[in-house]
């Protein structure tokens, strides 16, 4: 043997072609990073339970002084209305997922194993919609039957199958997804926890405000920034300065995918 | 194998990496020197495909590192600052980055054992130790079985245990083979590990040597010699060809002679010598040497720490 030859007998393993990035691996990834953190369960849990708890005691209330309430108040949604408070503990989750990277260091290992990094985002995003989507739903149908446990014993009970009910309950389950992964967006965007979860907070309930002190002449616009873009597909009963619900969503959408075609091109040229 | 060639990095007006090249081959270990904020992290970011080149390209096995399909079973990565999610147990840490590349089970298990980590592995990564910590980074970087390893500073803030168990690790994986880049600003510690060695300084490159080279070169001996009859003395050493200084009275420097040499010709004209005193330069010194140069051309001294510790921010 000459002294040019390859080295042959170094004894680690011989190489697996078998091993290599996929991205059905990254979501595998993803989803061990998303389960493995107690934070992720405790703001799931949190959100779910804020939905159905509030939907029991909006049931109650209604039912108890039905008379007292507006048409609008009776709408089958209304027992929906704790999304307001679960929209801002999936989206902190939704923005924490992210930037909980960045905090720690720990998006320097993710991009040395996935050094494409779009796969990360792609990845991150689907295991978040996937897991939200279905927790989010769970919650919305949840709040509407803990609404109509009561309901119906005051005899004002409605049903899935009323127009708009099924859109509205299954639609609100969609609605926090797209609010989680519009949080997510932000996260990949701003780096940061605390400037992800501000500028979400003044998506969601500073905007809205704004708009509101402005006035008449803005409504038009108003309609379409996202909260109230998303809040008109998961209303039942609709007022009539409001989007149409399937117009709402896919508002809502386009806000999503616009945050996300940032981050990406973010995510791709910046230092990690 | 590592190929930079006219690397280049700058964050705004400021030049962490200066037209780098260099070449790291296979099955050696190779210390990357230099003092701190010379631009070894940013330089191994850039290797790993983290920091994007300002000018220049780097390739691993020849390609540019984020172009594998199995990065991790190309490289394995030690970061200088400690690149895992704080909430996450160890055993989890691994098993992500696993998963992204179909490692198995078996294998995090493996390198859990292989660094030591058994006893804690359930815990969560936040309230590792520093050596932990560094344990904890190596496992991540043995999980693909890299033939190359490149490591910043993996002795960093470790304790003396700690370093030596770092020590043995790396020689125990060069031995099996694989190519390894470590990065340290301690002479003495690439002195126990590295093979080859490339030195840097304010971001450009010093010298591609050996560390035998460095040893060689350090190796010129001084003679000190204490006598009264130092003016006499020193004629006699001059005019036998050796150098000598002198910094106090009494007291002379002698290089290019040996102890002996000096101690003959003393004797030969009836000098008194009152000592005689071989002194080794220590590799320590000789690097100190290389790199003060490249600092002091483009910098005043007095500013170097303070510039030097605005540029490891940046760099960070």
């Amino acid at each position: 043997m000459n002294a040019t030859a390859p080295q042959l007998s170094a004894p680690h393993a011989p190489v697996v072609p078998r091993l290599r990035v996929t991205f059905p691996r990254v979501m595998t990834s993803e989803w061990i990073k998303l389960r493995s953190l107690r934070s992720s369960w405790y703001t799931l849990g949190a959100a779910v339970a804020a939905m159905v708890l509030l939907g029991a005691l909006i049931g109650y209330t209604l039912g108890h002084r039905w008379s007292t309430f507006t048409p609008a108040d009776h709408a089958a949604s209304a027992a929906l209305d704790g999304y307001q408070l679960a929209q801002l503990l999936i989206g902190v989750l939704g923005a924490l997922f992210v930037t909980g990277e960045y905090a720690t260091g720990m998006i320097r290992s993710t991009f040395a194993a996935v050094p494409q990094r779009l796969p990360v985002l792609g990845a991150k995003t689907a295991v978040f919609a996937g897991v939200s989507l279905l927790t989010m739903t769970v919650a919305s149908l949840g709040a509407f039957f803990a609404s109509q446990a009561f309901l119906s014993h005051y005899h004002h009970a409605t049903s899935l199958t009323h127009q708009g009910v099924l859109r509205a309950v299954i639609g609100t389950g969609a609605y926090l997804t797209l609010i989680g992964l519009l949080g997510s967006a932000l996260g990949w965007i701003l780096r940061t926890t605390a400037g992800a979860i501000a500028t979400l907070v003044g998506i969601l309930l500073i905007v809205p405000v704004i708009f509101e002190a402005i006035g008449k002449s803005a409504n038009g616009i108003a309609e379409y920034m996202p909260a109230k873009a998303g809040v008109s597909f998961i209303t039942s009963v609709h007022a009539s300065e409001t989007l149409a619900p399937w117009t709402g969503l896919l508002v809502l959408c386009a806000w999503v995918t616009l945050a996300f075609v940032t981050a990406g091109y973010l995510v791709r040229r910046r230092d990690a | 194998m590592i190929e930079a060639r006219g690397l280049t990095k700058r964050y705004g007006g400021t030049t962490a990496v200066d037209d780098l090249s260099f070449t790291v081959l296979p099955g050696v270990v190779t210390g990357f020197l230099g003092p701190n904020g010379a631009g070894k992290s940013t330089t191994m970011r850039m290797i790993l495909g983290l920091d994007a080149p300002t000018a220049g390209k780097v390739t691993v096995n020849g390609r540019p590192y984020a172009e594998h399909r199995a990065p991790l079973r190309e490289v394995g990565a030690l970061l200088e600052a400690r690149a895992v999610h704080t909430s996450r147990t160890a055993i989890n840490h691994l098993r992500a980055m696993a998963a992204t590349t179909g490692i198995g089970r078996r294998r995090v298990e493996e390198v859990i054992d292989l660094v030591g980590l058994r006893e804690v592995a359930n815990e969560r990564a936040g309230r590792f130790s520093l050596g932990m910590g560094q344990r904890l980074g190596i496992a991540s970087a043995l999980l693909g079985d890299p033939r190359t390893l490149v490591l910043d500073e993996p002795a960093n803030g470790l304790d003396p245990e700690g370093v030596r168990w770092i020590r043995n690790l790396l020689k125990e994986l060069a031995a099996e083979g694989r190519t390894i880049f470590l990065s340290s600003h301690l002479m003495s510690e690439m002195a126990l590990t590295a093979e080859q060695l490339i030195v840097i300084g304010r971001g450009k490159l010093i010298s591609e040597t050996s560390v035998a080279e460095v040893i060689a070169s350090a190796s010129t001996h001084t003679v000190r010699v204490r006598t009264p009859d130092d003016a006499a003395l020193r004629d006699l050493l001059l005019q036998n060809g050796a150098s000598v200084a002198s910094s106090l009275p009494g007291r002379l420097e002698v290089t290019g002679m040996t102890s002996d040499e000096v101690g003959y010709s003393a004797a030969a004209a009836g000098l008194t010598l009152l000592e005689l005193t071989p002194i080794e330069a220590s590799l320590e010194d000789a690097f100190m040497a290389m790199t003060q140069n490249a600092v002091d051309y483009r910098t005043p001294a007095p500013a170097t720490a303070g510039a030097d510790a605005s540029l490891e921010r940046t760099a960070s």
